[in-house]
């Protein structure tokens, strides 16, 4: 599915969930464009993940319409879903690797099910996934249970990226790992864009993560999506907004991205 | 995806053999180049160039085919050189580059396809569980001692766990146990008439009927409901505590998970499993009393004189095996879930092998009993 960059590539138009009497997403709207990295903030509880899982199908809506590469996934048929399937990638919170099921053999589980390939190369393509996502040597043998957490976030990650998708959905990445590798993790997600031009639609706490990889923020309040760049986003005056940036942690993250990258005349205008 | 095309061509340059590759290399497309590229003769010592002008996209398996030729080539003693890659692609091919070599996984393969294998593979089990069973054994013991410990202090024991699990275990099992054993009665005093028939003797139909249900049905099935019931119900809650690191916190907290977790449910075992036997003998006997009157017209005051004769002991033989069987149900059934390894999968391969042990050990005991009773002549 070719296109251009800078079309939309989701289009979420006037979404309401509700669960029970408690209303998560009141007409929310959203454009995520092709080859930019969209980081998803938000309150714990606020609904960042609901409304991962709406986008890719695995939560019917209340009302609103949701686009995934032109088209509503779910008024598709089976076949026309398995097709979009195909073009995007999930990385679940724990990884959600088949816990039956062998490193190497839960990235050939895609592979297996789009593609008739030789097994040897199945088994080559699943080695060098867990190279790309900078696992060591002999990961493909180990089976979940036996990987930290970090571990099974990349082998997750290599899973999603078993078919070369053009989407990749990523639930918390880097939550639950250890400054290093989460720095790692967001290197690993800026490569992976720059050179496969892929989307990224993020949720995330990490606000390390924010500054360094993410094009547009969108910030969950009042049920509804803010969205902008960072710069924009730091002169909001909503409270919560207000409250996330520029709280110690936002200073502090907002200070060492400044200090590394040496944007000063980008970022000369929010209060630091 | 209809449109996908990729090729790639052999042609010979004055000393060098160069494999031109253009099209879509992308992983829909992965199996095919794969095939075409092991098919390339490559004389050994000729210099090989790589001409990439052609590819219109390229994605992380397309270039991983590309670097994995030239690595091959370069191992085999060829030269080889890539020439006209477009400069949008230059930074997917130093990622796969950088990501290096990684052998391809071996695929797990159980290692007793073989006979030393086979042969080999009845000795780990045969150990596995002569230290499973002393690691049961083990647990027993910690069990006992907390249970001692706890008898001096009873006012620690949660008398709302014990009910609660009762509640669980014995009244929510009520009915079917109730309707299994009726089923049984009726099955029992049907079959039985019909043989007893043969040889005039089917005015001992009552008999037969009750001395099997007294003596080892009813408690059998109860046994066997309720270790599909409740020691696997044990085991999965357990396990999953387990693996929400539940009984980690229980201990930091300072509390026993033995006595908070194991105790309830082993009383309430204890006290449900006679009590449900009671209903199970009773139900068995109702059955075959309604069978008896149905197909040989026995009444109410022959039906009672026919139970009469039965030996008293046989009324308690299976009441007293059930709290037997009950200590059995629970220690297997919490002693798995405590087995449980950090995985979902170990919930569900544990909660099966309990049920199995627990329903194995029952009859394994019921048999010891069998032989202790004809002992002693009752």
């Amino acid at each position: 599915m070719p296109g251009q960059p800078g079309e939309p590539i989701i289009r979420v138009r006037g979404l309401v969930n509700r669960f029970g009497a408690e209303t998560i997403h009141d007409g929310l709207d959203l454009d995520v464009f092709r080859g930019e990295v969209l980081g998803v903030v938000g309150g714990s509880g606020s609904g960042k993940s609901v409304l991962l899982r709406t986008i890719i199908g695995l939560n019917r809506p209340v009302e609103g319409d949701v686009e995934v590469f032109g088209s509503n996934f779910r008024k598709m048929s089976d076949n026309d879903q398995r097709e979009i399937e195909q073009h995007w990638g999930v990385l679940f919170q724990d990884g959600a690797l088949f816990s039956s099921l062998t490193v190497a053999q839960n990235i050939e589980v895609p592979l297996k099910e789009y593609y008739d390939m030789p097994l040897r190369l199945m088994d080559e393509i699943a080695a060098f996934k867990v190279g790309i996502v900078g696992l060591p040597d002999g990961t493909g043998e180990k089976y979940p249970s036996q990987l930290s957490g970090g571990m099974r976030k990349r082998a997750g990650l290599a899973r999603a990226l078993a078919l070369d998708p053009e989407i990749v959905f990523l639930d918390e990445p880097t939550a639950g790992l250890d400054p290093i590798a989460a720095g790692e993790f967001d290197v690993l997600i800026r490569d992976l864009r720059s050179s496969l031009g892929l989307t990224v639609f993020m949720v995330t706490h990490d606000l390390d993560s924010l500054f360094a990889i993410c094009d547009r923020v969108a910030v969950l309040v009042d049920k509804k999506l803010r969205i902008g760049t960072l710069e924009q986003l730091l002169q909001d005056n909503h409270p919560w907004i207000h409250s996330y940036f520029h709280g110690p942690r936002g200073r502090a993250a907002l200070l060492s991205e400044t200090r590394h990258t040496g944007k000063e005349g980008m970022r000369a205008t929010a209060p630091v | 995806m209809a449109s996908v095309a990729a090729t790639l061509v052999e042609s010979d340059e004055p000393g060098a053999l160069v494999l031109a590759a253009a099209g879509e290399w992308l992983v829909a497309t992965a199996a095919e180049l794969d095939r075409r590229l092991r098919a390339v003769q490559v004389p050994g010592g000729k210099r090989v160039t790589i001409d990439l002008a052609g590819i219109d996209r390229l994605d992380t398996t397309g270039a991983w085919l590309l670097l994995r030729t030239e690595r091959d080539l370069t191992q085999r003693g060829n030269a080889v050189e890539m020439r006209n890659l477009q400069p949008s692609f230059e930074p997917l091919i130093d990622q796969v580059r950088a990501a290096g070599l990684i052998a391809p996984a071996r695929h797990p393969r159980p290692a007793y396809h073989t006979l030393a294998g086979f042969i080999a593979r009845i000795g780990e089990v045969t150990l596995a569980l002569g230290g499973r069973a002393y690691s049961i054994l083990g647990f027993f013991g910690v069990v006992s001692t907390t249970a001692l410990r706890l008898a001096r202090h009873p006012r620690r024991l949660s008398m709302t766990a014990i009910v609660a699990q009762m509640e669980q275990t014995g009244v929510n099992a009520l009915p079917i146990v109730g309707l299994l054993t009726f089923l049984i009665g009726v099955v029992i005093a049907y079959q039985g008439a019909d043989y007893l028939r043969v040889y005039g003797l089917e005015g001992y139909t009552v008999q037969l009927t009750a001395a099997s249900i007294l003596r080892e049905l009813g408690v059998l099935l109860t046994a066997i409901i309720l270790a599909g019931r409740s020691g696997s119900a044990f085991t999965a809650q357990i396990g999953t505590m387990r693996v929400n690191e539940e009984i980690d916190a229980m201990r930091t907290i300072g509390l026993d998970p033995v006595e908070v977790l194991v105790l309830p449910r082993l009383y309430a075992l204890m006290l449900t499993l006679p009590m449900l036997t009671l209903c199970a003998n009773f139900m068995g006997i109702f059955g075959g009393g309604l069978m008896a009157w149905a197909v040989l017209g026995i009444g109410i005051p022959e039906f009672l004189n026919h139970l009469s004769t039965i030996a008293s002991w046989s009324y308690w033989i299976g009441m007293i095996k059930s709290p037997f069987f009950a200590i059995i149900i629970a220690l297997i059934g919490c002693y798995e879930g405590f087995q449980v390894a950090r995985s979902a999968e170990s919930v569900g391969r544990l909660t099966t092998l309990s049920v199995v042990e627990a329903i194995f050990l029952v009859i394994v005991t019921d048999a010891g009993f069998s032989i202790f009773f004809s002992a002693l002549h009752i």
